[in-house]
Order: structure tokens, then sequence, then C-alpha cells
């Protein structure tokens, strides 16, 4: 995408800063691609005939007599069929040693769907997790984020959900991956013998900061080609959002912008919406899901990038260590899907929400109970009837390694509701008791 | 006139600075004429020379030296029958009607459709005085009297020249010719054009709201009753249930048009919008909910400046409403969105910041905006009224935010949705304690519901508060001392307060029956609970009253999901008392 018509070459720059070079140039368009001293960047700014491009891997190095030529054009990308089962970095180059994908050329960031144009989402979409299909239902054309802390095994799940979500096409987009995380994706990929419904744009903490800005747009382009030119069910996975507001802030820093909460720009919420939003069922059948990661600074969810993240998608996931199972858990409190009830007990045995709605609130009782214990007050009977659920409830529906059918996650909450309660105290509506009530 | 030209010179995103060679006037609506496309834009600062407009669409290829043509007018909208069942973005272009999947950059629908033929009835008679917002015709709409009216826009006395007589007609025929002062002959149409940024003040008074709007909610309605023609915000962290509360007042509420501003939210929840309310009966009237809802869907992946202008478009088709004599419900979801947009754009100005980088008149801006709200008596005495309810995502649920506050100066009512009460799945989570509604400190209001609900209902309402006020204060104190380290009365205390959440502000808005609860059977449960709570209880110990509470709230709440006075609600009924006989005098 970087060879296009020859224009004039520009060699003054006339201010430099880290991620940015201001130069004197006519003519120049908004959004723009340029080649500075051989690197990629982007138009930002122009005022009179001074020119503001951000250089995308950094501005280390570059003269002031640096030689700068401007493409004519925002960035695109090629797409067709051949972009699966590939590797390619932040700026669509392949780096699986194959060759260069041929095809239609597209701009990236593209317009947004008409929302008049849309479907509601009514698609669920499987992945054997407890914690997700049981309390957290996703569906086809959401978009949700696993929050979680550094420490949490973030990556494999979303590898997990990817590789059992029955869907046409996965397209991972990795911002700011480790190597070894890189590794694991691909050979999680290849061992699962699905690498040809996979198509991976990576950008590596090995690799400039500011490059991971172009990961959403390219992944979301592909998407966007496979849902709407060729009717496919798409799941996107973006892992680290936290990284991609991080390179946000570094771009409207240096371009002197106030900074609003947690030193992010004022904008964060629309140039996240803008990424969530791609998310959508068509039309015609095709439909983009988008799974993300976004870290957390030990469990805050008040910091600015997921808070703006929770008021753009449809709910979160949250990824927890839990003591009392030793497993790493989907929080049931402070996770929610907004598109469940879409699916549940419609695409889902009929008793589908009230068993959930019942494993949670026994679950909370139980919290409460423990909150009891801890401030050593005496326990009630059924305080010790909670606790005990609990663990179990954790262990065998609430970890993230449990990977059953949603029949047998309903099967496996009637037995544990039978084992520690009495009808009555579960709440549940006769009608389903009846016939679902396991001794 | 000749319009003013000018010439892009410098671009930061949809920030755009012109040279110009002529006049231009603040908020003055132009075009940047883009390669083969027309960018709308609008002028927001002008300093020498230069004018700074923002774009309404993205300004990806635009380029130094583009031309830019200024129209002489700021941005307007078009108000005429076939508003509602509308699907507009921020700027009133019909979503219904654009071509393709994609939205297109630089793509203008038309409002109203110009084919559509309206049965026609003349209200004028050649001779008669009128002023603006005076009523000349009428179309039905719908099942809506939409009145034709004299344009907002017309200044002083104009006498009646023609009115065309009975039949049908689209929005271009010239239904009425008026002379003005001058002597001079104005043909006036269906339709009218009026800049969204400036209130519509064709009325003769705006008095004190006296009437309450009834939502069917009943921690809205009975504790925190909003008045119509009242303004009232609702923030909350994301999770908490704000979108599906504003749904259910926009569902049940008791008004003849509502209007619905998606700003800068999920397009998925429009979506939900657009599939459900075809479907939905109005409870009020009968028809289909659709028949009275315009949508103006400006969602946060659109332009910024376009949802700066969508919550402006859809004050003004209420208040247009409002002039025929209806009674109008505008909600906003999110004012925070719209809040942002602001910042984005003062931002891109480095304008001096405020409180989180924050526009310093935001407050300002955000009152000026509620005021447009209210209840009037229009020039032939009649009332009409636009209720506006707002809600607000306060940036890491910490409502010491300057969004929160400054509309917490400009509303009247506050529904504060809490964290606490949506972890605990008690929805809708509106905190009893800290919301409030000033009306009810209103005399009109409080002898509206003298007549309407019962006499002394608003004490009724305020013992009610002050039950779960002490119900919480008892709770901490069993929390802190541990169940055995209190007295049994501190246990009965929090259990009746417990009945009144779970029984009365505790609503299920996905149940058919719950979810809409009519005043007369929010004052029968009132009247039970508070019966229920004056009673005194024996229990042996904390165990007990736990287990009496949980079977007595059982039994309302399925009462609560039962049919009003239908069989199984008197079934209920009798077990309630029953049950009652047992313990408590």
């Amino acid at each position: 995408m970087a060879n296009k018509a020859y224009q004039r070459v520009y060699t003054k720059l006339e201010a430099l800063t880290k991620a940015t070079v201001t130069l004197r140039a006519k003519g120049v368009s908004n959004d723009e691609l340029a080649i500075v001293h051989g690197r990629l960047a982007q138009v930002v700014r122009t005022k009179g005939d001074l020119v503001t491009l951000q250089v995308f891997s950094g501005t280390e190095g570059i003269p002031t007599d640096a030689e700068v030529r401007f493409v004519g054009a925002p960035p695109t990308m090629r797409v067709s069929e051949q972009l699966s089962g590939r590797f390619f970095d932040a700026y669509g180059r392949p780096i699986d040693g194959g060759p260069e994908v041929e095809g239609e050329e597209r701009e990236i960031g593209g317009p947004s769907v008409n929302p008049y144009k849309r479907r509601q989402p009514s698609e669920l979409i499987p992945t054997g997790i407890a914690g997700i299909d049981l309390n957290n239902t996703i569906v086809s054309g959401q978009k949700i984020p696993f929050f979680a802390d550094p420490d949490q095994p973030y990556n494999q799940v979303i590898a997990d959900v990817a590789l059992r979500a029955d869907v046409d096409k996965i397209i991972l987009g990795g911002m700011g991956l480790s190597n070894d995380d890189y590794l694991f994706f691909k050979h999680s990929f290849e061992a699962a013998g699905a690498l040809e419904k996979i198509i991976s744009f990576v950008n590596t903490t090995e690799e400039p900061p500011v490059e991971r800005l172009l990961i959403p747009d390219m992944a979301l382009t592909a998407a966007e080609y496979f849902a709407a030119d060729k009717n496919e069910k798409v799941l996107v996975l973006l892992t680290d959002m936290t990284l991609y507001a991080d390179a946000l802030s570094i771009v409207s820093n240096r371009m002197d912008q106030i900074p609003s909460k947690d030193s992010m720009p004022g904008s964060l919420y629309s140039d996240l919406a803008k990424i969530y939003e791609k998310a959508v069922q068509l039309p015609t059948g095709g439909s983009i899901t988008i799974i993300a990661v976004t870290t957390l600074n030990d469990g805050d969810i008040t910091h600015a990038i997921p808070d703006n993240t929770g008021y753009i998608t449809e709910g979160q996931l949250f990824l927890r260590a839990d003591a009392d199972s030793g497993k790493v858990i989907i929080d049931p409190f402070r996770s929610l899907s907004r598109l469940k009830q879409l699916v549940q007990g419609k695409k889902t045995r009929e008793d589908h929400s009230q068993v959930m709605n019942a494993g949670v609130r026994l679950y909370a009782d139980a919290q409460n109970a423990k909150t009891k214990l801890e401030n050593g007050f005496d326990l009630s009977d059924y305080d010790h009837r909670c606790l005990a659920y609990a663990k179990e409830y954790a262990t065998r529906l609430l970890s993230i390694d449990v990977n059953i059918s949603i029949d047998e996650m309903l099967d496996t909450a009637w037995e544990l509701f039978g084992k520690y309660f009495s009808k009555a105290e579960t709440g549940i509506k006769q009608a389903l008791i009846d016939k679902y009530w396991k001794n | 006139m000749a319009k003013t030209k000018g010439t892009v010179t410098g671009i930061v995103s949809n920030l755009v600075t012109v040279l110009t060679e002529g006049p231009v006037a603040e908020n003055e609506l132009c075009y940047i004429n883009s390669g083969d496309t027309r960018l709308m834009a609008e002028v927001i600062k002008v300093n020498g020379n230069y004018a700074q407009i923002q774009v309404f669409e993205s300004t990806r290829g635009l380029r130094n030296g583009e031309t830019v043509e200024f129209e002489g007018k700021m941005l307007e909208i078009t108000l005429g029958p076939g508003l509602l069942r509308g699907v507009y973005d921020g700027l009133q272009n019909d979503l219904t009607t654009m071509k393709g999947v994609f939205l297109k950059r630089g793509e203008y629908t038309d409002p109203l459709n110009h084919e559509t033929l309206w049965d026609f009835e003349p209200i004028a008679a050649p001779g008669d005085k009128v002023a603006a917002a005076d009523w000349l015709g009428e179309v039905k709409e719908g099942w809506l009297p939409h009145k034709i009216m004299v344009p907002f826009s017309f200044k002083g006395e104009y006498t009646v020249k023609s009115v065309a007589p009975k039949g049908q007609y689209n929005i271009d025929h010239t239904i009425a010719t008026l002379i003005n002062a001058d002597g001079e002959e104005v043909p006036v149409t269906m339709t009218q054009h009026w800049p969204v940024k400036v209130a519509v003040k064709a009325y003769r008074e705006k008095p004190r709201p006296d009437k309450i709007m009834e939502t069917g909610v009943r921690v809205i309605d009975a504790f925190n009753p909003i008045a119509e023609g009242g303004t009232g915000f609702i923030p909350g962290p994301f999770g908490c249930g704000k979108t599906v509360l504003q749904h259910a007042i926009a569902k049940q509420g008791e008004a003849d048009v509502i209007v619905m501003a998606a700003c800068g939210e999920r397009a998925n929840e429009v979506v939900e919008i657009f599939t459900e309310f075809p479907e939905l009966i109005d409870p009020h009237t009968g028809r289909h909910l659709m028949e009275r809802t315009t949508i103006i869907c400006n969602t946060s992946n659109m332009p910024v400046a376009a949802r700066e202008a969508s919550v402006y478009t859809a004050m003004t088709i209420c208040e247009y409403y409002r002039a025929m004599g209806l009674r109008c419900l505008l909600l906003a979801d999110s004012t925070s969105r719209w809040a942002q947009a602001l910042r984005e754009m003062s931002n891109r100005m480095e304008e001096l910041p405020g409180a989180d980088a924050f526009p310093v008149d935001l407050s300002a801006i955000i009152s000026n905006f509620y005021a447009r709200a209210g209840m009037v008596i229009l020039n032939n005495g009649q009332r009409g009224a636009v209720t506006f309810i707002g809600t607000v995502s306060p940036a890491g649920g910490n409502l010491k935010e300057p969004v929160t506050e400054s509309t917490k100066k400009a509303a009247r009512c506050f529904y504060a949705l809490e964290q606490n009460r949506a972890d605990q799945k008690r929805y809708p989570a509106v905190n009893p304690i800290d919301s409030y509604s000033k009306y009810l400190e209103y005399p009109e209001i409080k002898e509206y519901l003298d007549k309407t609900v019962e006499q002394g209902w608003v004490e009724r309402i305020v013992e009610a508060k002050n039950i779960v006020r002490r119900g919480r204060e008892a709770n901490d104190q069993i929390n802190i001392l541990g169940d055995d380290g209190v007295p049994m009365s501190y246990h009965e205390t929090f259990w009746k307060s417990e009945l009144l959440d779970f029984c009365f502000l505790q609503q299920d808005a996905f149940d058919a029956v719950d979810s809409l609860c009519p005043i007369e059977r929010q004052k029968f449960m009132l009247d039970l609970l508070l019966d229920i709570c004056h009673r005194e209880f024996t229990f042996e110990n904390y165990e007990e009253c736990r287990a009496y509470f949980k079977d007595l709230i059982n039994l309302l709440r399925q009462m609560n999901y039962s049919e009003w006075q239908s069989e199984a609600f008197e079934s209920y009924r009798s077990q309630i008392s029953k049950f009652l006989e047992e313990n408590g005098k």
C-alpha cells in the first residue's frame, strides 16, 4: 500500500517530536499517508501549508532533511480469500514468509453501518465455558471485552473461545502482544488445525507502540470483507485494547492536546466506539462479533479505559482468581452480557434464565455468609449450605476450564440446587421445578 | 443575497479552519466542496477573516484550498406531518431511505415524504388575525391531530386571506395565504423550518407544572414523580439498567408523542427499538407505539459533531408538537456523550479547559437545554408540554463529575442508579434514599395528587421513604454488631424496609404485568404495604423473622405478577390476609 504514484519529494522538516514530524507542503489531504525517511506516516493536522504527520514507527533517527513523499491516499489494504490462514503486521505486510495478498484495495477505517439497516443479533455463540454460556451468553453481532488483571490467562481464554465458537472466520488483532503470546496464538491455531479460517494482524511489544493504532482498523476491514461481501460469521479478537488506548494517549500528548481523565485523550470514547461499533449483524446474514481484552490495573474498572469501554460494549466478562476453588473464574457479579436475553430460553432450554438467576443469587448469599464468617459471627445452617454450594458452583460451573454443553450446564446447576437447597430456597418458578428438580 | 465563500486553510480531525471572503455568523451552516462530495459543517468560532467550522462528517481526504459556501442560515430542521415513525440521524436525514448498508459520506436525505397525501381540514377562516404557531388547519398523523401552524419564524400579526378547503394535499401544497402588516401575501405550506439551537417561544406563558406524568414505574410515579412538562435525569454507572429504565418510560409514559434521542450510544440498542416498538401496543391508546414515536439516532460511531446536534434536533421536534397542544416526552440517552462531543471540539479549538477538560460553559449549555422543556399555555389557551428525561453516564460511576453536577443544577428530578442495587439484581436500581423529585414540594402537585390519588398521598410517600431509610440504618447496625448483637426490633425494622423494597420499589421490566403498574394499583400496593409496616409482630428469633418476611414477600411478588384484580390476584390477596392474621396485630 506504500507504493503509490510518485509525488513531489520534500526534504525539509520544520519540527520533530517523538511521534510526529511537521513540514511545509501543498495539496495534502487529511488522513493521507506519507513515507517519511522510509517510514510510514499519516497526516493528522494541516495549518496553512504546515502539515503534521504521525510517524507510526516513531521518529528516532529521522533527520531534519529527511525525504518525505506523500502517497495521496488514506491507509488501505488488499482484501480477498487469500487473507485466510495468514499472519500480517500492523501495515498488512505478511510476517509468515508467504506472498503478498492480491485482491481489491480497500480503505481501512471506513464508514459505519446505517443503524436502520442492522438486524437484531439473535444467534448464540456457544463457548463451552459455563461462566459465559450459562451466565453471560454471547450472541453473534455482539461486542464484549474480557476485563482482566495482567496476571490472568486472558489470551488463553480468548483462544479457547475462538476455537470452540462456531464461526466461519476468526480474525486476531494483537496489539502489544509479547512475542511468547504471539507464538502461543500461532501454535494453538496450528494445533487446532483451524489455520485456514484464521487471519492474524499482530503488533508485538518489540514493535513501536503507535503502529498498534492500525491493527483494529486492519482486522475490522478484513472482517467487513468476509461479513458483508461473503456473508460469513466472523469473530474478531482484539487483545489488548488497553495498550491500544495507551498508544492513543501517546499521540494526543505529542500533539499537545489537553488530556482528560487518566491522561487519556478527550476523544477516547469516540475512538473506542468507532472500533467496537463495527460489531454488527448484517441484513444479509453475515455478522461481526468482537471479543476484546481490556487489562485492568488491580481490578480498577473506574479507570478511563475500562470505564469508557463498559459504556460502549454490550457487557463485560470479568476474570478473577477464586481462592475457594483455586480456579480462575468468570465473576458472576461483575460480568454481564447485555444481549443474553435475546437467546436465553429462546435458543436454549426454557429454564435457562431462571436457573442462571437462582445460581447467581445463591452464590451471592454465599458471599454474605463469607463476610459473616470473616467478621467472626456465627453461621446458620443455611449459611453453611451456601458456602459448600459456592465452592462446587465455582469449580464445576464458573471456572474457565469447563467445557460442556449448555444443557449439561443447566443439569449441573439443578444437581447443585437439589444437593444443597430446598425447592423454595431456589425461588424458581414452580412449573420448572416440577419438570427439572433433581434429588 | 450572494452567499459568502471561503477556502479551507487548516484541518485537525473534524475541526476545519476557513479563510472567509465575506460576513459569516456564529453557528452559520456551510458546505465544503471536497472532490465530488459536499460536506455539511457549522461555524463555531470566528477570528478575523478565519472561521473555525466543525464538520458533521469524516474529513478524510479533505484538502487545504478546497472551497466552502456559507448558507446564510443556522442548522435547521424541517417540521411537518410525517415526523412520527421517523428514524433520523442527528441532522434529520432519513435513515430509512438511505441506500446501501454502509452510511455514505455526504449523502443527505429528505426528512419528509413529498408524495404522501394528507387529509386536511381547515381551522382558521379568512379574516382571522393570526401570529406564529397559531393553528390554520389540521391533518391526521396516524391517530394524532397534527396542526398546521403559522410558521414559528413569522413575526408580528398576520391576517388570513384564504385557507385551502377540506381535501387531500401533499406537504408542499399551499394550504393558506396570509397577509402581513405591509399588505404582502405570504403562502404557507404544511412544512416549516426552524434552527435547532433556538428555543421555540411562540406560546402565551410557561406556568409551573401542576400534574404528574405517569410512567407505570412505581419508584418514579410514587416515590419520585416527574411532572408533565418536568425535567429529570438518570445518572448511573454502566450495567445499572439506565437504558432498560428509559425504554420502560418510553413504552409506558403517559404522552402523546415520544421522541427518543440515541445520542452517542450503542447501535444495537437502537435496533432493539426498531425491532420491538412496531410490535408493542401503547397501553394508553391501544395503538402501535411506533405511531407516536420519532427516533433520532446518532450512535457512538457516527460523526461527533452530528451527535451534538442530535439532542437539539430532538428537542425542536418536541417543541413543534407541543405547539399543537400535545404532551411530548423527550428521552435522551445519553447527555454525557453530548457533553463529550462538546469537549472534543473545545479541545481541538485549544480553548482553556474547565474541570475534566470539559468546556467551561458546560453547565450553562446544559441548563439552557433543560430549560427548553416545560408545560406551556398556547396562544389559544390550550396546554402543551415537553417532559425531558436525560441519562448521564458518569465516568467511573462517580457522581462528582462535571456533567452530573451541572445536570443536577438543571433537572428537577434525580434518579440515582446504584451499582450496589444493580449487583444485587434489585431492579430498577434507583436508590430510594438519594433520589428525589422536587415536584413533591410543589403545592400544585400536592393538590393534584390529593385529588387524583388520595388525600395525604405525599405524606404517605414520605412515611414509606422513612421506613426504607430506617431499614437501611438497622441493616448497618446488624452488619456491625451481628445478627445476635441487636434487639429483635432491628430485624423487624430491616425486614419491613425489605418488604417495601422487594414488593414496591423493585419491578420486573421484562414481565408483561409487573412492568406497567398504574397509579391506582400503586396506591393499593402502598396502602397494603404500609398497613403491614404498621403492624407489630412477635418473633422468637431473627431466623423466624427472616423466614416470615421472605414468605410474605414471595406472596406479594406473586400478586405483583398477576393481572390487576384477576382471579389469581384475588387469591394471593386473600392468602396474604390469612398469612397476616397468623402473626401480627
